[in-house]
């Protein structure tokens, strides 16, 4: 089959980017998305343009490393799926497909499709972590964990890191991506210890970093790949509840998370503001 | 040349030994040493985490976004240790004598040892960061059985083990990084080592966004930058995934360790058509409840459902009786390309083998296997755009991991002093052939415990001189790196990388496969260098050094597979033993098995590199088996 593409090409972050036009030709249905790509890219290489710069890696969709919008769409619209994992049958002949990068002002454009999101990796080291150095640990049977909170951890952690919940948000939030973490650590026994310190540093690091809040869209879990669910952003926010509550400090000194209308401006998030008046709002 | 340090006493005691004997560096001492730790998987995340916990000042380096991308990520099975949590009669010393056997006497004695000793810190080391692996209702942990052994010790996290495993050693090293005692270097990949006074002291690397090139310089520098299994091109490894670091360590005078033992996965989904970039592994485990079969007629063109049941051959069935389905990889591998040999493979290419579910649907109810194997069956139809509950699987082998690597001593320091090498990278404790779910191990094991032991000795017992990145070897290395990226930009032929990439890979593939012969390795050492030759007369990489160029990137490290597969194919062609999965067609017995030649190849072949266009000069280091007395490998 053959498909028009309309991909973003931006030569880097500071650069004015634009769509263009290419045919991709002889496309078969069991191509995987980024074999399509490649084809074209080859195709382009041909005819001395420089390829198109996407991310990529393990091409089973565990990696986290590709995503791009399609059609507005984060990683194409199937369900449960990453773009490496998207076979061409799920698209049909003379289709005009248009490719852009995750749009947030936290994941600035490096070059075409590719995006810096170091700013999950500040969030994950305010406090995405259990502190156990090595040699110190328990005999791993020491401490029983419920099977039910081993399978929540375990559907938390299942998170790829790949940005797509901020890229289909209609905010920009990254508070899917936050509250995975925050539900894995905090499900588990180990994870007790540092939960309120936890919750309060990697909300405070979320908002530090443009992200916007969450309004209940759903888009996210609609596209995350690993179908985390939104229940967890509740969970993330009675875990916020609860670590302020437990807070021995006056005055506390975070940010509002509590969920709130999307037309806030997000420069007014980065000024902290006392929790209480968060916990009216 | 090769001293490989190993400790005196019993095998029992030889960590412990060892640890006793090492020197020590004071706390308050430690943060005065530099480390480099290259690549940031379970080896490098683990090694760069636990040495900032102890004092020392990291510098962690990975070609990706962020550490959480390396290809540990994509292990699935599971991860072995003996904590006999299941009274099955498992322990240290059995674990031990498996993973020897396994690896087909090709394996240090020792080292082996050692795995095991540490497996089980691994497992509580984990479960404290809290890796969710599956447990049982009463909370504690579930253990499986795995790649055919006969206890149940293998621990996992559904089908993402290997995920899982990696996000508790990225935690643990952004912590790390937070603290400040660790210093993350992202997007920037090591072109070359630099070696001053005979010792490693520093690296230079390429920012993979700006393009610039950049010296680091450290009193030691550790490598953890995976295996070399694409440079087959198709196989289950990343895209990214690159032999780039450890090669030019060996130019600089690292040995190179058995480079001709790779390991192939018998079950992958087979290759579709031309523009496939990657293969995508299925879980071993689907091996406990499928059938493999391929029909008994050549070219057979009746769909499988219509093949009657005695024109079916169920070849490993019939072949190995005792072991049936479950034969270790190398074995139902080798059986699966010999009759797709025959014309008797199944789907568009004739590159496949039933892997059918009909009896285990047909005897534990379709809810079972769905609840089983589910997510792998998922995957399937997504790829193949087929039913595996109605029709049956189509596999096929797929390269998948390198047991080969650079050469290390008892330490895991390779030849050059100050260079250490971890995880997959190095040529490492399985042999001939690695075991399922024992690579999580092995990289944890050298990530968490060997090497924050033995690099602080290192430190503690040599005399490091100050260097600096102004130093002549610096500026001289780095002029080198720039004139080899500027030569790759001035080539400007017709070419593409990835068609030398694919084109390379289909040679190594069919000479230095599953099965080589001499002719076949012959072949490929003429035609390798000649594909050298136009690679770097055609090649054409588009855009400048100084920007985002993935094109560069990729011709960079085709530029390095190409001298790793001639001497991947002069170590098979010099080793005219079988052994694990290494199939010489000269050396098999009467009924077609591997036969191994203990008397004369019971070593570690170690390449030396004597320059661009020189032959490589082999060195041995002869191994002792003194704990697992050597025999043959049997699974009739």
């Amino acid at each position: 089959m053959n498909l028009t593409l309309k991909v973003w090409r931006q030569q880097s972050t500071n650069a004015h980017g634009s769509f263009v036009r290419y045919q991709a030709k002889d496309v078969t249905p069991d191509m995987s998305f980024l074999e399509m790509l490649d084809a074209l890219n080859e195709d382009l290489i041909d005819r001395g343009d420089p390829p198109i710069a996407f991310e990529h890696d393990c091409r089973e969709g565990i990696c986290g490393s590709c995503g791009f919008l399609i059609n507005g769409v984060a990683h194409g619209g199937q369900r449960a799926t990453t773009v490496c994992q998207l076979a061409m049958r799920f698209f049909k002949d003379g289709d005009t497909l248009t490719l852009e990068p995750w749009r947030a002002r936290a994941f600035p454009v490096i070059r075409d499709l590719v995006v810096n999101r170091s700013a999950f990796d500040r969030i994950i080291q305010a406090g995405g972590f259990i502190s156990a150095p090595t040699g110190s640990a328990p005999d791993a049977n020491s401490v029983p964990v419920p099977k039910e909170d081993a399978d929540t951890a375990f559907d938390a952690a299942a998170c790829i890191g790949c940005g797509a919940c901020v890229a289909a948000c209609p905010n920009a939030s990254a508070m899917l991506f936050t509250s995975a973490k925050i539900t894995h650590l905090n499900s588990l026994p180990q994870g007790q210890p540092q939960r309120d310190q936890r919750t309060l540093s990697m909300v405070v690091a979320m908002r530090n970093e443009l992200f916007g809040s969450c309004t209940n869209h759903g888009e996210c879990e609609a596209v995350c790949p690993k179908q985390i669910p939104l229940e967890f952003i509740g969970k993330m926010n009675r875990d916020l509840t609860r670590a302020l509550w437990h807070s021995h400090r006056e005055p506390l000194i975070v940010p509002g998370v509590v969920q709130r209308p999307s037309e806030e401006d997000s420069d007014e998030a980065q000024s902290p503001q006392p929790a209480a008046t968060a916990m009216r709002s | 040349m090769l001293e490989a340090r190993i400790p005196s006493g019993r095998i029992e005691q030889k960590w412990d030994n060892c640890r006793y004997e090492m020197k020590l560096v004071n706390p308050a001492n430690r943060r005065k040493h530099s480390i480099i730790v290259v690549g940031a998987g379970l080896a490098g995340a683990a090694a760069a985490a636990t040495l900032g916990q102890q004092g020392y000042h990291v510098h962690c380096f990975s070609y990706h976004d962020t550490p959480r991308r390396a290809h540990s990520i994509a292990a699935q099975g599971g991860i072995n240790s003996a904590k006999n949590y299941r009274n099955d009669g498992d322990s240290v010393m059995r674990l031990f004598k498996d993973t020897v056997k396994g690896g087909d006497f090709r394996a240090r004695e020792a080292n082996v040892y050692r795995l095991a000793e540490i497996s089980g810190n691994i497992i509580d080391q984990c479960v404290a960061q809290g890796v969710p692996f599956a447990r049982e209702y009463g909370g504690l942990l579930d253990n499986r059985s795995f790649g055919g052994v006969q206890v149940e010790r293998t621990f996992y996290a559904r089908g993402q083990t290997g995920q899982q495993l990696l996000l508790g050693a990225y935690q643990a090293l952004e912590e790390q990084i937070a603290t400040g005692r660790v210093k993350m270097h992202f997007r920037s990949e090591l072109l070359d080592v630099v070696i001053v006074n005979g010792r490693a002291r520093g690296i230079v690397t390429r920012d993979l966004v700006t393009g610039q090139l950049h010296c680091h310089a450290a009193d030691v520098v550790v490598l953890a930058t995976g295996g070399y299994s694409n440079v087959f091109y198709l196989s289950t490894n990343a895209k990214a995934s690159n032999c780039t670091a450890i090669w030019r360590a060996h130019r600089r005078g690292a040995l190179f360790g058995n480079p001709c033992f790779t390991q192939i996965h018998p079950t992958c989904i087979p290759l579709s058509s031309d523009h496939q970039s990657k293969l995508t592994l299925m879980s071993e485990s689907l091996r406990n409840d499928g059938r493999v079969w391929v029909p008994k007629k050549k070219r057979e063109n009746r769909a499988a459902k219509d093949i009657p049941e005695n024109e079916r051959d169920y070849y490993l069935e019939s072949r190995y009786p005792s072991f049936g389905n479950l034969v270790p990889r190398d074995v139902a591998s080798r059986n699966a390309k010999e009759v797709c040999d025959e014309g008797r493979g199944v789907g568009p290419h004739g590159q496949g083998v039933y892997l059918d579910f009909a009896d285990a649907i047909h005897r534990l109810g379709l809810e079972t296997v769905r609840e089983k194997y589910g997510n792998l069956f998922d995957i399937y139809q997504r790829i193949t755009g087929e039913d595996a509950y109605k029709v049956p699987m189509r596999i096929y082998p797929a390269p998948h991991y390198t047991m080969g690597g650079l050469w290390v001593d008892y330490h895991l320091m390779s030849t050059i002093p100050g260079l250490f090498v971890g995880g997959e990278a190095n040529f490492s404790d399985h042999g001939a052939n690695r075991l399922g779910a024992s690579a999580l191990m092995q990289g944890l094991a050298d990530g968490y415990f060997v090497l924050p032991a033995t690099v602080p000795d290192y430190l503690a017992s040599t005399k490091l001189d100050p260097v600096n990145t102004s130093d002549r070897a610096f500026i001289a290395t780095k002029a080198e790196v720039k004139d080899r990226i500027n030569n790759l930009l001035a080539i400007n032929g017709n070419r593409s990388p990835d068609s030398f990439h694919r084109e390379l890979g289909k040679i190594v593939w069919d000479n230095c496969g599953m099965a080589r012969s001499d002719s076949g390795l012959r072949n490929a050492l003429a035609r390798i260098p000649e594909l050298r030759e136009e690679f770097w007369r055609n090649l054409r990489v588009l855009g400048a050094g100084e920007e985002l160029n993935q094109s560069l990137e990729k011709a960079n490290r085709i530029s390095d597979f190409l001298e790793l597969a001639e001497l991947m194919c002069t170590d098979a062609l010099d080793r005219t033993e079988s052994c694990g999965g290494h199939f010489r067609l000269e050396s098999q017995t009467a009924d077609g098995e591997a036969k191994r030649d203990d008397a004369n190849f019971a070593y570690t072949a170690a390449w030396e590199w004597k320059g661009t266009d020189q032959a490589h000069a082999i060195h041995k280091e002869p191994l002792a088996f003194e704990y697992v007395p050597l025999s043959q490998r049997s699974y009739k």
